[in-house]
C-alpha cells in the first residue's frame, strides 16, 4: 500500500466532491436545516395548531334531555361551549365538522339522580379530530364535575365525608434526572437519525466515484494511471467515509442546536409536566459519534461495493434504493418500545447501534456490550472493505456492458 | 519497446457462451516506430490495447512493456505508458491543469518536476489560455489538448492510442496525428489502432490487421502491397478479412 498514493485520489476526490452541488445538499444542507425545520419548524407549528384549536369555542348539541332542566340550564350556561338547537343528522354533522360533539342525556337522568339509581350520559365525538376531541374533553369535565358534585351532596346527605370514596391517593413521581428521562425519549430518534444521515451522506459520493465515474468514461483514465487498484479503493473509499462522517457530524450537531431551542420554547412536554430539554453531554455526543464510525465505515464500503457493479448513475440509485430498506428496517425496528439491547441482537448491524445509542443518550453505558458492537461493527466493515477491493479487481464488473 | 507474445483474452456472456476477443496474438513494436493494430469494430483492437496498458489481464500470453511483463509487474508498465482512446475521458469538476496535476502526481513527480513540466507541455499544446477552466467546459479540442497532456506528463516511453480521432472534427483529429508523429519522432514506441485506412496510411510504420481477435498479417505497408499485390490499403485489407469473414457467415 503506498499512503502518498491514497492521499492524492483522496485530495483529489475530495476537491471534486466539494464541487459538486449535490454533495452540498445531502452532506451539509439536509442535515443542517432538515432538522431545525423538523424539529422546530414543525413543533412550532403544531403549538400554534393546538392554541388556535383551543381558543375556538366548540359548537355542541345537546340529544335528549328534556325532562333534565337543571343539567341542560347548566350545560347551556358554559361560556367553553356554544351549544346548537338539536337536529336529526347531528352523526353526520360532527363527521362533517359543523359541529365537534354532541351529548345524549338519557331520559329520566335528573330522576335517577334523586333515587340514587346511576346512568349513562353519552359523549359523541369525532376520534382523531383534535377540535372534536376538545369539545368532547370539555363536556367530559363538565360532566365529571357535576357528578362529583352529586356524589359530594349524596355523602352530605349521609353524614359521611368524602373522603370515605378515596381512602388514599396515588402518586406517579419520576426520580430519574431530566436528562435520563429526555434521553430515554430521543434516545431512540437520534440513533435512528445519526444511523441514516450516515448513510444518506455516504450514498451520493459512493455512487459518484463509481457508477458515476463509469458513466462519464473516467474509470479506464484512472485505471491506465499507475496507481494500484487497491490505493485507489482506499482513496475513493476514504472520501466516502468522510462524506457519510460529515454528515453524521452535521446532523448531530444541527439536532444539538435543534433541542436546545426547543428546550427554551417549551413546546415538548412529559406527561408529568416537565420541559424535555435535552441537554447531550460531551461523553454522549463522544460516544455517539465514536458508536457511528464503524457504522459508517461499514455504510460506506458497502454502498461502494454495490454502487460499482451499476453502469451509471441511476442504475446505482435503483440498486441502493432497497439497500435504504435493509438500514431503515433495523433502525427504525431499535424505536420499538420494548426493544431492548441483549447478546444476540448485539451481533446484528445497524440495530446494534441504534439501540447502543438510545441508551448511551439516556446516560446508560454497558460497557460490555458497546464492545461487542464496536468490535463486531469493525469486523464487518472490514469484511466489507475487503470485498469493495475484491470487485474492484474484477474487469467483469468495471467493464460491464 | 512492446512485445506480445500469445495474447489472449476471453470473455464469458451469458447468451453468446466463450468469447475469444483476442487470440494468441503475437507482435512487436520499438522504438521510434508506429504500429498500427487495423481492424473492423469488434476486431480485437481495444482488448489488446487494453491488455497492453494492463488495464485488462490476458487470459494467455503476455507481453513485455518496457522489460516489464504485463501480468507480473502491471504497475511499472503503466509507469511507462501513456494511455489515451476515446473512452478516456476527463473528470469534469476538475480545471486542466489540476487534472495534469493530479496524473503527474500518481505518476511519482515531484512538484518542481511537476511544474516544469506542466509549463512546458501546456505552452507546447497551446493550452495556457484554458488551464484554470474546468474541463466540463471545454471544447472538444480543448479536452483533446488536456488528454494529451494527460498522457505525456509522465513522460512515457511508450505511447498506446485506442482510436483516438473517433468522432472528432478534421482540426482535432489532425492536433492528435500530429501529436503522434511527435511521439515517434522524440524515439517513443507508439501503438495506435484505428479502423480508418488513410490513417494508417499517412502514420504507421509497421500495420498489423486483425480480425476476430486474430493477428491475420503484419508489416510495412510497401510489404503490405506485395505481398497481396494491391495498392489500395482498403483492398488489401478485404483480400486478408475476406475468407475469414466468408467462413464466420458460412
Amino acid at each position: 500500500m503506498n499512503l502518498n498514493a491514497v492521499g492524492i485520489v483522496y485530495r483529489k476526490e475530495f476537491r471534486e466532491w466539494v464541487r459538486d452541488r449535490r454533495t452540498l445538499i445531502s452532506t451539509v444542507l439536509v442535515p443542517l436545516f432538515l432538522f431545525p425545520l423538523m424539529m422546530v419548524g414543525f413543533s412550532a407549528l403544531a403549538v400554534v395548531m393546538v392554541g388556535k384549536a383551543e381558543k375556538e369555542t366548540p359548537k355542541v348539541m345537546i340529544l335528549g334531555g328534556e325532562d333534565s332542566p337543571q343539567l341542560i340550564g347548566s350545560i347551556k350556561k358554559l361560556d367553553s361551549l356554544d351549544i346548537v338547537p338539536y337536529a336529526a343528522n347531528w352523526k353526520e354533522q360532527i363527521s362533517n365538522k359543523d359541529i365537534r360533539a354532541a351529548v345524549e342525556i338519557p331520559e329520566g337522568f335528573e330522576k335517577s339522580l334523586q333515587t340514587d339509581q346511576s346512568d349513562t350520559v353519552k359523549i359523541y365525538f369525532y376520534d382523531g379530530e383534535m377540535k372534536s376531541s376538545f369539545g368532547a374533553n370539555r363536556l367530559e369535565k363538565f360532566l365529571k364535575d357535576y357528578r362529583d358534585s352529586v356524589v359530594k351532596d349524596r355523602l352530605a346527605a349521609k353524614n359521611l365525608p368524602a373522603s370515605v370514596l378515596s381512602p388514599f391517593t396515588i402518586k406517579q413521581e419520576n426520580v430519574a434526572p431530566p436528562e435520563k428521562v429526555s434521553g430515554a425519549t430521543f434516545g431512540s430518534f437520534i440513533g435512528y437519525t445519526v444511523i441514516i444521515l450516515c448513510m444518506t451522506g455516504a450514498m451520493y459520493p459512493a455512487i459518484d466515484l463509481t457508477a458515476g465515474e463509469k458513466e462519464r468514461g473516467t474509470m479506464e483514465t484512472i485505471l491506465s494511471s499507475p496507481i494500484s487498484r487497491m490505493d485507489l479503493v482506499l482513496g475513493k473509499f476514504l472520501l466516502v467515509f468522510s462524506a457519510s462522517l460529515a454528515t453524521a457530524i452535521l446532523s448531530v450537531i444541527s439536532m444539538g442546536t435543534s433541542f436546545a431551542i426547543l428546550g427554551h420554547t417549551s413546546a415538548m412536554n412529559t406527561s408529568s409536566g416537565h420541559t424535555l430539554a435535552l441537554n447531550l453531554g460531551l461523553l454522549s455526543v463522544v460516544s455517539v459519534f465514536v458508536m457511528a464510525l464503524p457504522l459508517s465505515f461499514l455504510f460506506s464500503a458497502v454502498l461502494m461495493t454495490i454502487a460499482l457493479f451499476a453502469k451509471s448513475y441511476k442504475e446505482a440509485q435503483s440498486y441502493l434504493t432497497p439497500m435504504t430498506f435493509l438500514i431503515v428496517i433495523p433502525a427504525v425496528a431499535s424505536m420499538m418500545p420494548g426493544v431492548e439491547l441483549t447478546p444476540k441482537l448485539a451481533l446484528i448491524p445497524v440495530l446494534n447501534t441504534s439501540l447502543v445509542c438510545k441508551e448511551i443518550i439516556s446516560g446508560t453505558y454497558h460497557w460490555n456490550s458497546i464492545i461487542m458492537i464496536f468490535v463486531s461493527t469493525c469486523v464487518y466493515a472490514a469484511a466489507a472493505l475487503f470485498l469493495a477491493f475484491k470487485t474492484f479487481q474484477r474487469e467483469s464488473v468495471l467493464f460491464r456492458s | 519497446m512492446i512485445e506480445a507474445q500469445g495474447l489472449s483474452k476471453r470473455f464469458h456472456d451469458k447468451k453468446r457462451g466463450e468469447i475469444r476477443a483476442v487470440d494468441n496474438v503475437s507482435f512487436r513494436c520499438a522504438p521510434g516506430q508506429i504500429y498500427g493494430l487495423l481492424g473492423a469494430n469488434g476486431a480485437g483492437k481495444t482488448t489488446t490495447l487494453r491488455i497492453l496498458a494492463t488495464i485488462l489481464e490476458p487470459t494467455d500470453g503476455t507481453a513485455l512493456v518496457c522489460g516489464h511483463d504485463v501480468v507480473e509487474a502491471p504497475e511499472k508498465v503503466r509507469a511507462n505508458v501513456g494511455f489515451l482512446s476515446t473512452a478516456t475521458a476527463l473528470y469534469p469538476r476538475l480545471t486542466a491543469q489540476e487534472l495534469v496535476e493530479y496524473f503527474g502526481r500518481l505518476n511519482g513527480l515531484d512538484e518542481v518536476t511537476l511544474k516544469k513540466r506542466i509549463d512546458d507541455i501546456f505552452a507546447r499544446l497551446d493550452m495556457n489560455s484554458f488551464r484554470d477552466r474546468r474541463c466540463d467546459k471545454l471544447s472538444t479540442g480543448m479536452k483533446q489538448k488536456t488528454s494529451i497532456a494527460r498522457t505525456l506528463v509522465h513522460d512515457p516511453p511508450v505511447m498506446i492510442f485506442d482510436e483516438p480521432t473517433l468522432g472528432l472534427d478534421i482540426m482535432t483529429a489532425r492536433t492528435i496525428t500530429t501529436f503522434i508523429r511527435e511521439c515517434r519522432d522524440r524515439g517513443k514506441t507508439v501503438i495506435f489502432s484505428t479502423h480508418i485506412m488513410s490513417e494508417v496510411e499517412k502514420l504507421c510504420d509497421v500495420i498489423g490487421i486483425i480480425h476476430g481477435g486474430k493477428l491475420l498479417t503484419e508489416g510495412t505497408l510497401a510489404q503490405l502491397r506485395e505481398r497481396y499485390a494491391e495498392q489500395d490499403l482498403e483492398e488489401i485489407f478485404v483480400k486478408v478479412v475476406s475468407p475469414l469473414q466468408n467462413q464466420a457467415e458460412v
